[in-house]
């Protein structure tokens, strides 16, 4: 396997785990059990009946009829919004909460931008009956309100990150110094493949089951596991991680992630990290970073708190240097229209991460036969505001 | 000889070792601080690198940090502020910082200009062990500066063994779990830890940073190593100094009593 991850930690040139001593123990015990118990049986029986009976998996590969007459392609929609809590990001938390009870810790942090980490996070811990601490950047707190208030009805505190930007990168550096300050009770739960090994290799086998599920779908409704193409939006990359995984070896699927441009990829306002990044270290690893000729860190910007991170994970960065995967983007015009055509053709309105990925099929020039699947990874409910706001529909 | 090791040659105990972010309250203040304390009778000083995500700080470094950049701080504007210290200051000095900026600078270009700027070490907490092992020490040595590396509470007796005998010039140990500057006072668990340290009987002499902020916590601290490193308590000096030629010494007659 040429993009599996080394024995020290790497994908190629990217990964690793550039953590403070105060870190190690907790990211060694990581490191030292992740693979053992999560190939358990017990765990694996566990972590399946939750994804079947809780999240609702697996989730449909539905075939969008209208909108594969107006791209002349077939075009199969991977239904990640409709897992309970609305994302993609639940199939994760349930993994690193089943792992993290294992471990013995009782208590849970996590940070979150847009607010559905954080909410699959808190559903988890009322779930297991875990003590939970959700750090969200200030601003984000006050675009993502009705998030907020999820979490609190689910039992978990909400801090709010008041350095930098305050958004996502600023709430993952909260989380981080929580964790140094609680290194031994405490498991941190991170929602995207960043941060330092093996959070990148965990999360993505925990967001994997998208692609295995996508195979079996297509078997059974192209006679053939193999689409052309696989599109997902990318901020961290952690659903794109997901239905990229099981065909990444398999050169003839094209595999496309979208960035957000924001208001244009060179107008000083987006998070296309793999046409704006250098190789840097941040949050644990070494990755595409946007970030000054100093190495200060950019401050990125998107309509959408999922990608607006001014990194990606370090596979990314890797498949991305490889050409592995083709990173297109869009911007936030395109990405809105985007969501409310798919609105309007399939009566599905998706979130404005999600609308990223729509964004693109305008721009593929498709064969008629092409199958081309879209990871739908959430619903745009928690966007409605932003929608509104948009106000063009 | 490196003034790391000379300092720790001639000097057993009671060493006091100073951190502050460069470029901090303003951009032209690194060295007139780092001559103050020279002149205060610290014994090393150790000059922050800033960065825009510092996450083993607490808030008082991270402020300064910020504040750092937005005065327009950059690596090689630091080196020229260590040629300028150096034209008067001779003790120790170390340069600590978060790996990324100094990755941008270029690594090996920067431990040439900053032996030649006159530094003696540096403090890299996230770069990772084996990466200093196999691609940096080399260079370092090569360059007669000493990396410097941290233990906490809950590094492993092996793992203190592993990196001690990777060490040159002495260990940082930090005092507690805990961002800096988080912790007040000293509870039994932290001194059993610095006696746990002391009786393993190191190769390398260390120094107990994070949480040390007045003259109690620098007794108890000396008591069990070689010294102490202060920085957060001093950042909020040096914030609220009116006068670095009045504040900066008090500072220090105060410390250490």
């Amino acid at each position: 396997m040429r993009y599996e991850i080394d024995e020290c930690g790497y994908y190629g040139n990217y990964g690793g785990s550039y953590i403070p001593e105060m870190l190690y123990p907790n990211i060694e015990e990581l490191r030292l059990n992740y693979l053992t118990i999560i190939n358990e049986d017990d765990f694996q029986v566990q972590f399946n009946q939750l994804l079947h009976d809780y999240v609702g998996r697996p989730t449909p590969l539905y075939f969008a009829q209208r909108l594969s007459e107006h791209y002349g392609a077939k075009i199969y929609l991977k239904r990640e919004d409709l897992c309970h809590t609305g994302a993609h990001k639940i199939n994760n938390t349930i993994g690193q909460i089943l792992l993290a009870k294992k471990l013995g810790k009782q208590k849970i942090i996590a940070e979150t931008g847009a607010g559905q980490h954080g909410v699959a996070t808190a559903t988890v811990c009322a779930l297991m009956g875990m003590e939970c601490i959700v750090y969200m950047g200030q601003l984000d707190m006050e675009r993502q309100r009705p998030n907020v208030e999820r979490m609190r009805i689910l039992g978990t505190t909400v801090v709010p990150a008041t350095s930098g930007n305050m958004t996502l990168k600023d709430a993952t550096n909260e989380a981080m110094r929580h964790w140094i300050n609680h290194p031994t009770d405490t498991h941190y739960i991170i929602g995207s493949v960043v941060g330092p090994h093996p959070y990148p290799d965990m999360v993505a086998r925990f967001q994997s089951v998208i692609s295995e599920e996508i195979k079996n779908q297509l078997i059974e409704n192209e006679g053939n596991p193999y689409p052309d193409y696989v599109i997902a939006c990318v901020g961290g990359g952690s659903n794109a991680a997901g239905a990229f995984y099981h065909f990444v070896n398999d050169d003839h699927v094209q595999l496309v992630g979208v960035e957000a441009a924001g208001h244009g990829i060179h107008s000083g306002e987006s998070a296309a990290t793999t046409v704006l990044g250098k190789p840097g270290v941040l949050h644990g690893s070494k990755t595409l970073l946007m970030q000054t000729e100093d190495g200060q860190v950019i401050e990125p910007y998107s309509i959408s708190a999922g990608l607006d991170y001014p990194g990606i994970g370090p596979w990314h960065a890797h498949l991305c240097e490889t050409g592995r995967v083709t990173f297109m983007n869009a911007t936030d015009d395109e990405a809105m229209n985007a969501g409310i055509e798919l609105s309007r053709t399939e009566g599905i309105i998706p979130a404005i991460e999600t609308a990223h990925a729509i964004a693109v099929l305008k721009k593929i020039e498709f064969n008629p036969d092409d199958v081309v699947v879209v990871n739908l990874s959430g619903r745009g409910d928690k966007d409605l505001e932003t929608y509104i706001r948009w106000g063009k529909y | 000889m490196n003034r790391i090791d000379q300092l720790f040659q001639n000097k057993k105990s009671g060493i006091l070792s100073v951190f502050f972010t460069a470029g901090f309250p303003s951009l032209n203040d690194t060295t007139e601080i780092a001559k103050q304390l020279d002149a205060a009778g610290v014994d090393m000083i150790e000059i922050g690198i800033p960065f825009s995500d510092p996450i083993a700080d607490g808030p008082i470094i991270q402020a300064s940090s910020k504040q750092a950049i937005d005065n327009g701080m950059t690596v090689k504007l630091l080196l020229e502020q260590v040629h300028e210290i150096r034209q008067s200051v001779s003790i120790p000095i170390v340069l600590m910082g978060y790996l990324n900026p100094v990755m941008q600078f270029g690594m090996e270009k920067f431990f040439t200009e900053a032996k030649a700027a006159g530094a003696d070490g540096f403090i890299l907490p996230d770069m990772p062990f084996d990466e200093y092992q196999h691609r940096y020490r080399q260079p370092m040595e090569a360059n007669d500066l000493r990396n410097i590396f941290l233990v906490s509470p809950t590094t492993s007796e092996a793992r203190i063994r592993k990196i001690d005998e990777a060490s040159r010039g002495f260990i940082y140990a930090v005092s507690s779990s805990s961002t800096t500057g988080a912790k007040k006072g000293f509870q039994t668990e932290q001194v059993s830890y610095f006696e746990r340290l002391n009786s393993m009987k190191l190769e390398n002499p260390f120094l107990i940073g994070f949480g040390i902020s007045n003259h109690e916590t620098f007794t108890t601290a000396c008591r069990y190593s070689a010294g102490v490193i202060v920085g957060s308590a001093f950042i909020e000096c040096l914030r609220t100094a009116e006068d670095f030629s009045a504040a900066i010494p008090n500072f220090i007659d105060h410390l250490k009593g």
